[in-house]
């Protein structure tokens, strides 16, 4: 049985590789070869002078065939030896000057959401119907609704500017001063763990709803099980299955930059923001590589959610096999 | 008994082929039919019993070509129909019908009766506008509704009524032939005696004739002139009902008459002190 | 099977509201179990035989759900009885086994853990005892392998031998009583005559009681004592095994006997049938329910007649019509000689 689940996992990470390596076809057609054009026009920046477009087109290689452009393109995206032509900066340094913080954000915001979501869920449905559930199933809508920036900034500002509870922005090292550090990422974690609460204990409240008319859990209560037992071991368990999977989903995003809003607001100067100012510039070099880092936080978490939706439902990793 | 059979299967198999997905390495192909000959003549019912895994709905699906058989023929009225191809065939899908398990899953809970019913008159152009009406309306006459139940939706019925009502569709287009595949057993026991009646009521009628499909023997040979016993993909024994179920020679049908239920008593008692079954 | 009765309903009634109305599922229900006998409760769907299965073992309780009358269980009244109280019967005492042994299991937790988990629900084991407990129990409910397979998922045993592990499970603390909610109806027929088989081994060698919920007459010959046939919520007809199988006296079950189809005797030209289908409990029929269709209904019948035994030489033997018992004698159509 290890077995069958190790296979699995093989073939499923064989299969991140591949879609990898179309990440970055794809990648590399959007932004060289798919707009008309000069594509070394384009990376020069706002006032490129024919010197500068002529060495990118050298260094580049843009009078190659095409897949020798790819294998350059390539290369330069992981050799961290890429440079914007803008900031002039070396973009893999930014990158990975941004990763930490981008982490930070996730992780934290991640914890959050899923304790509470977790909480609010269970709650929600174990009262089912009642003033409470009304009033959570509220809160959880407009959680969902309010956009992130908006909240991001009412909170700075009310909580931080006016209030002097927190602090308005910026990132501290955590080896700088860990109380600062996380002084700093109460309100962003918030901000982003809002909207998915909303969301999650939702799902969760329906899921548990759900499970609860199982033919199991009556049979778990006629086996004389306490009630909180049949709650946790079997509802819950069964419920949270798909939360998981989505939660594998969400905070690979999350990981791989998606919190732009969150990172501007906040101005944390992680991976998000720093793919918000690239795109606003167009900066191309730039935009290919956060490209290319999302692309794999994302596969790779899509493939561990898989992984563990099979560790954690047997009926998917055994299948078949009927014995006696 | 006329001399060519209305239905006949020669060979039939459909083979699924497991782990063509993500999970399993391949293997075995699961053999769901795996040969099976059987014949039908008109106005016959010839009963097909096996119990779950059998293979019986598949081969029934593959008779229609409902899913696509792996090898073998199916000759009606002497023409082969796996060759056909879905247009050619589609002609001939009005006289061959099917009813369907579940009375509830069979019939789309967003139409109204009148419409599942004609449906099938209006998709072969047998009948339109107020003809249409008509016809309908006799139908659901005929199954023991009432005309005027066709501006109603299937859950509005009770399952025996559902059932009446997939019986009635089954036989808008007058076919020749019908597959009824457990056509009673999700219905409560009361109801059964009264849709197997109309079953043959409707045989007696109209001379349709019935492949007959459950796993309960005694249903089976209460309506079947002629029975056949299914058992993993194969038809393990066939013959006039009432021999079968008399003189099973195949281990696997005395293995099913023995495990019937004797609602008797006494009789029980006397099978179990004499070492009868299930001991 | 003298003495006290080990399991005593009197004045039954579950009601439940829905959007419709309010559905009364049980209607003043009167039965008993005496200590190591099979009680086989005959009924289909709207019956109420279900809801009485649940509703015994305190599953039907909720927020819409009206329960009356008294059950009682080696003194205890399980209606009245607090939460806590009844938890501890259950699984311990009372042991359920439900009809779809594939979605009575939890699909993610392995099957011995499952029963290990009811043994220490209610006692003070060690894991390695009661999950020795458990292969012994797989074992006598005739899984082969059992130690190996105490490690497997629902999934993984066909519907037979996953309903033996249900039983497995439900005997794990040695219940006095069993309740089987259709165990037999989601399986094959040769696989149902094993469970009926093992029901009644149970019953014989451990004295077990067991109540044998089913739509399957014909299922009931084979390991009832006695027999209660349900319909629409009442009781219509209850008796020892040969006396509901060899002189019906209700209408209803004359029909349901009568529409079993019997493998041992020539065939009839025709099934006898039932006419019209079983009630609506949100407005169900005055008087007898089973009146819209009864052949023999008459005037008396617009009153609900009372359950009780009308032939003087069987006094446990009662029906709910109004029929006299030469009338029913004469005009009951089926053979019950079974000679």
């Amino acid at each position: 049985m290890r077995g069958a689940l190790a296979r699995f996992a093989a073939r499923r990470l064989a299969s991140m590789v591949l879609v990898l390596l179309a990440v970055s076809l794809l990648v590399f057609a959007i932004f060289n070869v798919l707009p008309g054009g000069d594509p070394a026009v384009r990376m020069a920046g706002k006032i490129p002078t024919e010197t500068q477009v002529e060495a990118i087109r050298e260094e580049w290689g843009f009078d190659e065939p095409v897949y020798v452009q790819y294998v350059t393109t390539m290369e330069k995206l992981f050799s961290g030896d890429l440079v914007s032509y803008f900031t002039q900066l070396n973009v893999t340094e930014e990158i990975l000057k941004g990763a930490p913080r981008t982490f930070a954000l996730a992780i934290g915001a991640a914890i959050i959401w899923m304790v509470f979501a977790i909480a609010l869920g269970l709650y929600s449905a174990m009262r089912v119907g009642t003033l409470s559930d009304r009033l959570l199933t509220v809160l959880a809508l407009i959680g969902i609704s309010m956009p992130v920036f908006w909240l991001g900034i009412l909170l700075s500002h009310y909580l931080g500017y006016e209030a002097g509870i927190f602090p308005t922005g910026e990132y501290v090292e955590f080896l700088d001063s860990p109380t600062q550090w996380f002084w700093h990422l109460v309100l962003p974690w918030f901000t982003l763990a809002v909207l998915f609460i909303g969301i999650y204990s939702r799902v969760l409240r329906s899921n548990i709803l759900e499970t609860m008319d199982e033919d199991y859990v009556r049979a778990a209560r006629a086996k004389g099980l306490p009630e909180r037992q049949v709650l946790l071991k079997h509802v819950l368990r069964n419920s949270l299955i798909p939360i998981v999977t989505l939660w594998g989903l969400d905070f690979g995003a999350v990981i791989g930059g998606a919190a732009i809003l969150t990172e501007l607001v906040f101005s944390l100067q992680g991976v998000g923001q720093y793919t918000a100012e690239a795109i606003e510039q167009l900066d191309v070099p730039a935009v290919m590589a956060v490209t290319m880092y999302g692309a794999f936080f994302i596969v790779i978490f899509n493939a561990l959610v898989d992984i563990a939706y099979a560790a954690l439902d047997p009926r998917i990793r055994l299948e078949g096999r009927r014995q006696a | 008994m006329s001399g060519e059979p209305l239905l006949e299967v020669r060979g039939l198999a459909k083979h699924f082929d497991p782990g063509a997905g993500l999970f399993g390495r391949g293997g075995e192909p699961v053999r769901a039919v795996d040969g099976v000959d059987l014949r039908v003549a008109t106005g016959e019912t010839l009963g097909l019993v096996g119990e779950s895994g059998s293979g019986k709905s598949t081969l029934c699906r593959a008779i229609l070509r409902l899913v696509e058989p792996t090898a073998g023929s199916v000759r009606f009225e002497g023409q082969e129909l796996t060759e056909l191809s879905q247009r050619r065939l589609r002609p001939l899908r009005r006289h061959v019908q099917m009813i369907f398990q579940n009375p509830s899953a069979s019939l789309n809970p967003r139409k109204r009766v009148g419409d599942i019913v004609g449906a099938p008159l209006k998709l072969h152009g047998l009948a339109s506008g107020a003809e249409l009406h008509r016809r309908v309306g006799e139908l659901l006459g005929r199954v023991g509704l009432s005309p005027e139940h066709l501006g109603r939706y299937p859950h509005e019925f009770s399952g025996g009524q559902r059932q009446r009502i997939g019986i009635a569709r089954a036989l808008a287009t007058e076919p020749k032939l019908i597959l009824a595949d457990e056509p009673v057993s999700a219905l409560d026991v009361s109801i059964r005696a009264q849709i197997v009646n109309l079953l043959q009521d409707i045989q007696d009628e109209m001379g349709i004739a019935y492949l007959f499909v459950a796993h309960d023997i005694g249903i089976v040979r209460h309506v079947s002139d002629r029975i056949a016993v299914m058992h993993r993909g194969r038809i393990v024994e066939q013959g006039q009902t009432d021999q079968v179920c008399e003189q099973p020679r195949d281990p696997y049908t005395q293995e099913l008459l023995a495990a019937v239920p004797v609602p008797d008593p006494r009789e029980a008692r006397a099978r179990r002190s004499t070492g009868g079954v299930g001991g | 099977m003298s003495g006290a009765p080990l399991l005593e309903v009197r004045e039954l009634a579950v009601s439940f509201n829905t959007e419709e109305g309010s559905v009364r599922a049980v209607d003043r229900l009167d039965l008993d179990v005496a200590p190591g006998e099979v009680l086989a409760v005959v009924g289909e769907s709207g019956s109420g035989k279900s809801v009485t299965a649940l509703t015994l073992m305190g599953l039907s309780r909720g927020p819409n759900t009206r329960i009356s009358g008294s059950v009682r269980f080696d003194g205890i009244d399980l209606i009245a009885a607090r939460d806590e109280e009844l938890r501890r019967i259950r699984g311990e005492r009372i042991a359920m086994v439900f009809q779809d042994p594939m979605t009575s299991l939890d699909p993610v937790y392995r099957v011995g853990d499952q029963i290990v988990e009811q043994i220490r629900a209610h006692r003070e084991t060690s894991r390695e005892e009661a999950r020795s407990r458990a292969i012994e129990l797989l074992d006598a409910v005739g899984i082969p392998d059992a130690a190996s397979r105490a490690d497997a998922y629902p999934h993984q045993f066909s519907g037979g031998m996953r309903q033996r592990v249900m039983i497995a499970m439900a005997l794990s603390l040695d219940p006095s009583l069993l309740i089987a909610d259709e165990p037999t109806t989601a399986l094959d027929v040769t696989v149902q005559a094993q469970i009926v088989a093992l029901l009644r081994e149970l019953n014989r060698a451990r004295g077990l009681s067991v109540v044998l919920i089913t739509h399957d007459i014909g299922l009931v010959a084979e390991v009832a004592d006695r027999v209660a046939v349900m319909y629409a919520g009442r009781v219509v007809e209850q008796g020892t095994l040969d006396e509901v199988f060899y002189d019906p006296q209700h209408p209803y079950t004359w029909g349901l006997l009568g529409s079993l189809t019997r493998i041992d005797r020539p065939r009839p030209e025709r099934l006898p049938q039932i006419p019209g289908a079983p009630p609506s409990l949100l407005s169900p029929p005055q008087g007898c329910h089973f009146r819209p269709r009864c052949a023999h209904e008459f005037e008396r019948c617009a009153q609900v007649p009372d359950l009780e035994a009308r032939l003087a030489e069987a006094p446990g033997h009662l029906d709910r019509c109004w029929l006299d018992p030469v009338e029913k004698r004469e005009r009951r159509p089926i053979e019950v000689d079974g000679s």
